[in-house]
């Protein structure tokens, strides 16, 4: 039948949409009032937040900040809520607990540098270069924060350039696995004997350095970041790791990959901490000192990390058996097909939960108040006891709580930026 | 030149040499008790292509996939390009750097640009500097035709794009063997054309092939010899003219009916 026939002669043009359909009064309707329980759970939802900001705002909005004790802001008849004084007055204490006021340049310069050396690694963008300060860091911070002699950290690195240097030279003459056993075994046995009596020598003979501060006196936010970033930095590498040999063929490694993960996870954060700051003392030889930051860096970081491995596991476990026998088929080896190809893509499914962990890290820091050690909330007790603000609760925990926020809320900005860009499908 | 004229040179290129590439001789694969191959005797000249067809679960896909170790045979040889297969780790990276492989799910790395795609084995296998592994995989995309999609993620591609990248992915670590398995099973009718086409030129030009496929008309035209398996055996090899047209086992004969049946 002719009828059906028809052939479109003129392509039409786009038209604009109508005004309904973008913008504010789109979105509103969209979102807020799609529905008729949509509209009343949005209207509740208002009221709830007028209502918590109608009670909260007036307290918290006080002109206490001068008050020099709790009893001032009480004695006030102006002030009717939050005292906000003692944030004024301990906020030096806060962030640096009892480091010495004139060497507190070093925690803050520290700060910018690890803000600087953390840069190249979380944007890709910057000059690639910039990784060399990254990797120096690490020396540069322990340095800048403990102080003593700069020989000290200086030698630490020689032991990397030791290590370096044997491997490069030794690979030519008895091969691969060979030259990295030895050049382990240098590198540590310089750390063991050789770095100490060198440095001693060398500050003898040219005493640089910078007064050293003991591990006592670190305290407040400092010691929540500097515990914190540690265990960062160590516990993913150390998760891939566990991650990676829980799932080899080899028999030993998977035993122990798994009975480290399994038992680090099933105990509580807190008596890992006890472990390091009593028992620890008592399995080490009599005399060494062995600072109570670092063993509790390294609490944290084997708890991280024993998680850590739990959550790129559950990365590998995603990825389609494909992947793998695509590296294989092309000849890459074990490590370079898990460099390349899996643990890049078993990474990015992780990255929620592997930020979800660093986050959690960050907040289990304030644990150690429980062994004595000041961060801020070990703090609380210190400023609750002294005379001007004995009584004062509501205040410090939520400065302390919106100090962790800051840091936190970041990490999970980032990670959604992250996730954004590697996105490669459309 | 004609177009006939042309595809008759091309086939005259078409030689099969007496070297042997691959060899294998009694070779018996078992998944726990389950023994899916069951005394295969095999021998693949350079410059020979087959197709091995048979039902599904007759143990093709395993047997060419024994072929570069991503499967492990339990008794028996396998020889590839003078090279014996065993657990030395060594010989297992030799052959596979040697043996391309695609798979039926193409298996992209979708992290990855194509170019990088490409350029990933070269580099870390083969240690060519970055500069001549883009010039060879630019060379192989257009072998695929496909370069303008250089930048672009897998993902972004169709399926047939995807898997012809895989081939060119394969062919720029200038593989000796190229095995196929099931490489257009997952695609829509037309996007296997263009994938078969390519394998067409990739066989006129003289490469060891293995396909796993069900596309007889792509085994009339370039193989030279068709294995029909069933059951974890070989139960019938033949020149492809006389294995459609005069199908010796009843096996085979039934097999045939049911897949050019329609």
């Amino acid at each position: 039948m002719s009828d059906q026939s028809y052939v479109r002669t003129e392509m039409l043009s786009e038209q604009p949409a109508p005004l309904g359909e973008t913008g504010v009064i789109k979105w509103m309707r969209e979102n807020l009032f799609s529905s008729l329980g949509n509209s009343i759970l949005s209207l509740l939802a208002l009221a709830l937040v007028i209502f918590i900001g109608a009670e909260l705002l007036p307290w918290a909005i006080q002109p206490s900040w001068s008050s020099g004790s709790l009893r001032q802001c009480i004695d006030d008849p102006n002030i009717t809520g939050a005292c906000w004084g003692v944030i004024r007055d301990r906020f030096n204490q806060l962030l640096f607990g009892f480091y010495p006021q004139e060497e507190q340049w070093r925690p803050i310069l520290a700060f910018f540098m690890m803000l600087t050396a953390v840069a190249p690694v979380l944007f890709d963008k910057l000059p690639r270069k910039m990784v060399w300060f990254s990797a120096l860091y690490p020396f540069i911070g322990v340095w800048l924060l403990w102080g003593g002699t700069i020989w000290g950290p200086l030698m630490v690195v020689a032991g990397f350039i030791i290590g370096y240097f044997a491997h490069k030279f030794l690979t030519g003459v008895v091969g691969e696995l060979a030259a990295m056993i030895v050049a382990l075994l240098a590198t540590i046995i310089w750390w063991l004997y050789g770095a100490g009596p060198v440095a001693e020598m060398l500050s003898a003979a040219m005493p640089i350095g910078i007064p050293a501060i003991e591990s006592s006196k670190f305290g407040g936010l400092m010691l929540s970041i500097t515990i914190g970033v540690s265990g960062i930095a160590l516990s993913l590498p150390i998760g891939i790791m566990l991650a990676l040999g829980r799932q080899s063929d080899m028999f030993i490694i998977k035993v122990l990959s798994v009975g480290f993960i399994e038992f680090i996870r099933g105990v509580p954060l807190i008596t890992l901490l006890f472990v390091a700051s009593v028992l620890l003392n008592f399995f080490l030889p009599p005399g060494t000192n062995f600072d109570l930051i670092l063993r509790v860096i390294i609490m944290v970081t084997i708890f991280a990390a024993a998680y850590m491995a739990e959550v790129i596991r559950g990365g590998l476990a995603a990825l389609p058996t494909g992947q793998y026998e695509a590296a294989d088929a092309l000849g890459l080896d074990y490590w370079q097909s898990m460099r390349l190809i899996i643990m890049p893509q078993a990474l990015k499914i992780s990255i929620p939960g592997i930020v979800g962990t660093f986050i959690g890290l960050f907040k289990d820091t304030t644990l150690v108040s429980i062994i004595g050690l000041l961060d801020p909330v070990g703090l609380i007790g210190t400023i609750q006891g002294s005379g001007d603000w004995n009584g004062i609760v509501w205040e410090l925990n939520m400065f302390i709580a919106l100090m962790f926020w800051v840091f936190t809320f970041s990490m999970s900005r980032y990670s959604m930026y992250l996730e954004n860009k590697l996105k490669t499908t459309h | 030149m004609s177009q006939t004229a042309e595809k008759e040179a091309n086939s005259s290129a078409m030689q099969v040499s007496d070297e042997v590439a691959i060899e294998i001789r009694n070779m018996n694969k078992w998944y726990g008790d389950f023994h899916v191959l069951k005394d295969i005797n095999l021998t693949v000249n350079r410059g020979e292509r087959i197709v091995v067809c048979g039902p599904s679960g007759s143990g093709k896909s395993t047997l060419i996939r024994c072929i570069n170790r991503l499967e492990e045979h339990q008794k028996g040889d396998i020889i590839v390009d003078g090279t014996e297969l065993s657990s030395d780790l060594k010989n297992i990276d030799k052959i596979r750097s040697e043996v391309g492989m695609c798979f039926q799910h193409f298996n992209l790395f979708p992290h990855l640009t194509i170019l990088e795609n490409c350029t990933l084995a070269p580099i870390w296998v083969r240690k060519t500097p970055k500069k001549e592994a883009e010039e060879i995989a630019m060379h192989f995309l257009e072998k695929v035709k496909i370069p303008e999609q250089a930048l672009k993620y897998p993902g972004q591609l169709s399926g047939g794009q995807q898997q012809r990248v895989a081939i060119a992915r394969s062919l720029c670590m200038k593989p000796r063997i190229m095995l196929f398995d099931e490489p257009t099973s997952a695609l829509d009718p037309e996007m296997i054309a263009e994938v078969l086409d390519t394998m067409i030129e990739l066989a006129e030009e003289g490469m060891t092939m293995i396909c796993v496929t069900h596309e007889m008309g792509f085994a009339r035209k370039v193989a030279n010899r068709v294995i029909f398996m069933d059951a974890g055996q070989i139960v019938e090899q033949n020149e492809p003219e006389e294995f459609f047209n005069n199908p010796k086992s009843e096996r085979t004969q039934l097999f045939l009916s049911q897949i050019l049946g329609h």
